[in-house]
């Protein structure tokens, strides 16, 4: 379980994060949606403990984040950023490898390369594993990406929009994988992702926490939280919520 | 034939090139051709060699630092900042060691460089240009304020050593604190794969465990001690440092853990057919290898800036 507590965060004068307190159960899929500004992006680099907030605490399984050594904090959570900030020209294999980097620093043994093969057939790269990044189309490397914090082999994934460079179809590829991945059994792992994308927290998480003005404003099941009136007042804007063969679809008005 | 073993032969071959070419024929029995080689030919070679080895790395670790490949030591006022220490020492205490000047020179280039570091914070990322456009503004402040002190005090002279790089004054004797280089070097192949994470950006470059405020400290250590040593007993060429990286990664890409020695390789063969170049254009005249490097060097700058490959794939 992660624990935000009392987690407040100011940056150039301005507040990100007022007090904002939410706990997220470990398994499964959390979803972290709200407009623009809310605070995701923050909140997201506090849990990964690369942000020292002005006032809280970030508990990953029971652990405070900052107090973590280094290479203890990158085997316990994961981040990816937004897309496409990685330049280096690298190969596939190459950039995977490096989501190994925390459990060798430099001295890759064989279980390091047997676990990034395993990321690699994952994601299905395997076919395109000696291809440089920059052949890649934006969907691709935006997959490979996701593999190398997979070989990180966190029990945490902290992802920040990363459906933002891909069409519907890698979109949907991606989220099925990550769901897929993170139903209950002896590997499983745990997925907080931000998402812009209403329709696919409807569909893939197991959770959502919705963040307003640098506050949570609401948390729970998705089914709960993807409301009308929750919706309604988070984005400022009238939704309808439809029934789609027993799945929520969230419609603007 | 493996990689390694072309670039040694091409390497050796060079070297053998630059052993023999020079002013004063080793073929002829004039002069002892032993001691030629050993007070002159010799030392000029390695320091030709060294002198590249340590522009490219520094070029290399510049570049993942700020993320940004269109930089290097010289276009974000390293060897200004350098040159500014060196002339601030030679004021205070003219008869300081050489150690103590290039101390005092590797201090103020990592004072320098820290400075820009703050400045370029403020940067809007977009475009890559934008960087090395500022860091040449701010060398140039710098370089200014140098040519200022130095024309109040008689010292343009210096100036002009430290600021063009070349070889011919290269003896036994006057160039050993290039070995520094080579142990620099070694230590910045030690640790390849961080320099690597640090073009991965700060946050994700933490994430995946790197102290990454340590090994950027530790990397521009590094360029301030090779930029100092090269100013001290060459003097600065440019390009060298934005050149080598960006040919070896275009054809072998960024994974320093491979590419470092080839980048180094790379260095140290086009610094040395510079100065060999500059050897044997107007005997028995010489072109310095900086005024060489400059002008190549400004040719594939451009063909670079114009060759530059997309950033970010579409589709």
């Amino acid at each position: 379980m992660i624990t935000v507590s009392n987690l407040s965060h100011e940056a150039g004068g301005a507040r990100i994060l007022s007090d904002v307190s939410v706990e997220i159960p470990s398994g499964g899929i959390t979803a972290l949606i709200g407009p623009n500004g809310a605070g995701k992006s923050t909140l997201l680099h506090c849990l990964a403990g690369l942000i020292r907030p002005a006032a809280g605490a970030v508990y990953i399984d029971d652990a405070p984040v900052l107090l973590l050594a280094d290479r203890d904090r990158a085997r316990a959570v994961a981040l990816l950023q937004q897309s496409q900030t990685i330049v280096n020209r690298l190969t596939v294999r190459e950039l995977v490898g490096f989501g190994r980097w925390p459990h060798h620093q430099g001295r890759p043994g064989p279980e390091d390369a047997r676990l990034t093969q395993a990321a690699l057939e994952t994601f299905e790269l395997d076919q395109m594993a000696d291809r440089p990044l920059e052949t890649l189309s934006g969907g691709q490397r935006q997959r490979a990406q996701v593999a190398m914090v997979w070989a990180q082999s966190t029990p945490w994934l902290l992802l920040d929009e990363p459906l933002n460079a891909l069409d519907p179809k890698y979109a949907r590829d991606l989220m099925h994988r990550l769901h897929e991945l993170t139903r209950p059994g002896p590997e499983a792992r745990s997925v907080v992702v931000v998402l812009h994308d209403i329709n696919a927290a409807a569909t893939w998480a197991d959770r959502v926490v919705a963040m307003k003005d640098g506050r949570i404003h609401a948390s729970g099941e998705s089914a709960e939280i993807l409301a009308p009136g929750v919706l309604g007042e988070l984005y400022e804007t009238r939704f309808d919520v439809l029934d789609h063969e027993g799945r929520p679809v969230v419609v603007s008005r | 034939m493996r990689p390694w073993v072309a670039w040694a032969l091409l390497l050796g071959a060079l070297s053998a090139v630059s052993l023999c070419v020079g002013a004063t024929s080793i073929f002829t029995g004039e002069l002892d051709a032993g001691w030629i080689l050993a007070i002159s030919r010799f030392p000029r070679t390695a320091a030709a060699l060294l002198t590249g080895v340590g522009l490219a790395l520094a070029g290399v670790v510049v570049q993942q630092s700020v993320q940004n490949r269109m930089v290097e030591p010289s276009l974000i006022g390293t060897p200004e900042a350098a040159m500014l220490g060196l002339l601030a020492i030679t004021l205070l205490a003219p008869g300081a060691a050489i150690v103590t000047k290039m101390s005092v020179a590797a201090v103020a280039a990592l004072l320098g460089m820290g400075v820009f570091l703050a400045v370029a914070r403020a940067i809007p990322r977009h475009d890559p240009m934008l960087l090395p456009i500022i860091g040449l503004i701010y060398g140039g402040i710098l370089f200014s304020s140098s040519i200022w002190i130095a024309w109040t005090t008689d010292l343009m002279q210096y100036l002009g050593t430290w600021r063009l790089g070349e070889f011919s004054g290269v003896m036994q004797g006057r160039y050993e604190m290039l070995w520094i280089v080579a142990i620099v070097a070694v230590l910045l192949y030690a640790i390849a794969d961080r320099i690597t994470l640090l073009g991965f950006g700060e946050a994700q470059a933490r994430s995946l465990g790197l102290n990454y405020a340590q090994t950027r400290g530790i990397g521009l250590a590094a360029v301030a001690v090779i930029t100092a040593v090269i100013v001290v007993t060459v003097g600065y060429l440019p390009f060298v440092g934005l050149l080598a990286p960006n040919i070896v990664s275009r054809w072998r890409g960024d994974n320093l853990r491979a590419n470092l020695p080839v980048v180094a390789a790379f260095g140290a063969a086009s610094v040395l057919s510079a100065d060999i170049l500059g050897r044997v254009l107007r005997p028995p005249y010489e072109i310095p290898a900086g005024t060489i490097f400059a002008v190549f060097g400004a040719c594939v700058f451009l063909w670079m800036l114009n060759a530059r490959p997309a950033r970010r794939a579409h589709g």
